[in-house]
């Protein structure tokens, strides 16, 4: 049975992380770059299926999004999303304004709000209450913000996001199910595999000649 | 005609940045940065991006490395004091050479007790990290510790940080009027 919560006049479902990021790897044709913000957000993401084009934090919470911000400057050809829980992104709010600022149209910006820390044992963050992510977004300037209603609306969403030439945020109300994975941890190999899946480096320099 | 050299501090920056490929440049505005900023703004060649706080500064320069373009970011000591989390879990443990380019206030003349405490904080967490710095005190100097430390930075994948003493920039002092109270 499928759960929804009102936002504002608006009714959405309670969507499953891990079945939101395989639904947004398979939309993903042009080696579309993503940064994954710390925790959960990217152990799903690593489940989902691997990519050398996915980038996956350590540390450093609440930076997904500037990061991609980055990539997105550097390889102005690249769509390039972020990836963020609720609570790291409540770390970094400012950053929204930075982006929306900046004139990079190239970046999907994409938040799992499930209402708590879940990996610190499910406090509540302050979307369980009055705060609302799409709102906060607008109000920095990002025009394109909303609420994805359904998985199948998330993937409309997300295809209209990486066609439409404007930067788009898209939030996501999520559940408390637990990642499906968890995400290898040498900084230096994700980093390499990222700089080569965005074709910075080359796959072959130990390739046999 | 052969090229004069830049005499200001603020020139020699902007030249050893253009010269090294540095063409993001990430910053929280601060007063004795002001005539970098306004130069770095006024040419072409540099992305300059404000940003909210320098974490995020941080975060956009380390994105743009690895997708092929260089950054640095400027900076106050007060900001730099936000910094040890993101140099310690991003910059050091991904091997991202962000050039980290600060404004020392908290010494020579400070005149704010909280600027004078965070300062004594930046060397120790930079040798806690065996990150590399320097501290640029002369203008004969800049040009030469400023391009071998990025050169550096980029052939070693190491962040590196120069502090821009009040003995180089002049630093920022209360005007005339208050110094008499």
């Amino acid at each position: 049975m499928t759960k929804t919560i009102t936002i504002g006049n608006v009714s959405v479902e309670i969507m499953n992380r891990f079945d939101l990021s395989k639904r947004l790897v398979a939309l993903l044709k042009n080696d579309e770059a993503i940064v994954a913000g710390i925790g959960n957000t990217n152990f799903d993401l690593w489940a989902a299926g691997r990519r050398p084009q996915n980038f996956y934090m350590l540390g450093s919470m609440g930076l997904a999004f500037p990061i991609a911000l980055g990539v997105a400057i550097a390889q102005p050809r690249r769509h390039v999303i972020g990836l963020e829980g609720d609570g790291s992104l409540l770390m970094q709010l400012g950053a929204l304004a930075t982006i929306a600022a900046h004139k990079a149209q190239n970046l999907t910006m994409i938040v799992w709000d499930n209402q708590s820390y879940q990996i610190t044992g499910s406090q509540p963050t302050a979307t369980a209450g009055a705060a609302d992510i799409v709102d906060v977004a607008r109000a920095c300037g990002i025009k394109q913000s909303l609420w994805a209603r359904s998985p199948q609306d998330f993937e409309a969403q997300v295809k209209k996001a990486i066609a439409g030439g404007e930067k788009t945020l898209i939030a996501c109300k999520t559940d408390d199910a637990p990642p499906q994975g968890q995400t290898h941890r040498d900084p230096v190999l994700i980093r390499e595999n990222f700089m080569q899946g965005l074709g910075v480096r080359s796959a072959r320099t130990f390739a046999p000649e | 005609m052969a090229e004069t050299a830049p005499s200001s501090w603020f020139d020699i920056a902007i030249a050893a940045l253009k010269r090294n490929e540095v063409k993001l440049i990430t910053f929280v505005p601060d007063r004795v940065l002001a005539p970098l900023i306004a130069g770095l703004q006024a040419d072409p060649y540099f992305d300059v991006i404000s940003t909210t706080r320098e974490e995020e500064a941080v975060g956009i320069v380390s994105g743009a490395w690895m997708g092929g373009v260089r950054g640095a970011v400027l900076m106050q000591t007060s900001g730099f004091a936000t910094l040890p989390n993101v140099i310690a879990s991003l910059l050091v443990p991904y091997q991202i050479p962000a050039i980290l380019i600060v404004s020392e206030r908290g010494t020579l003349g400070e005149f704010n007790i909280g600027q004078a405490l965070v300062c004594r904080t930046m060397r120790p967490v930079l040798e806690s990290l065996a990150t590399e710095h320097h501290t640029v005190t002369r203008i004969d100097e800049f040009d030469f510790i400023l391009d071998r430390s990025i050169r550096q930075a980029v052939k070693t994948q190491s962040p590196a940080t120069l502090i821009l003493s009040p003995l180089l920039t002049g630093g920022k002092t209360l005007p005339t009027a208050e110094r008499a109270r």
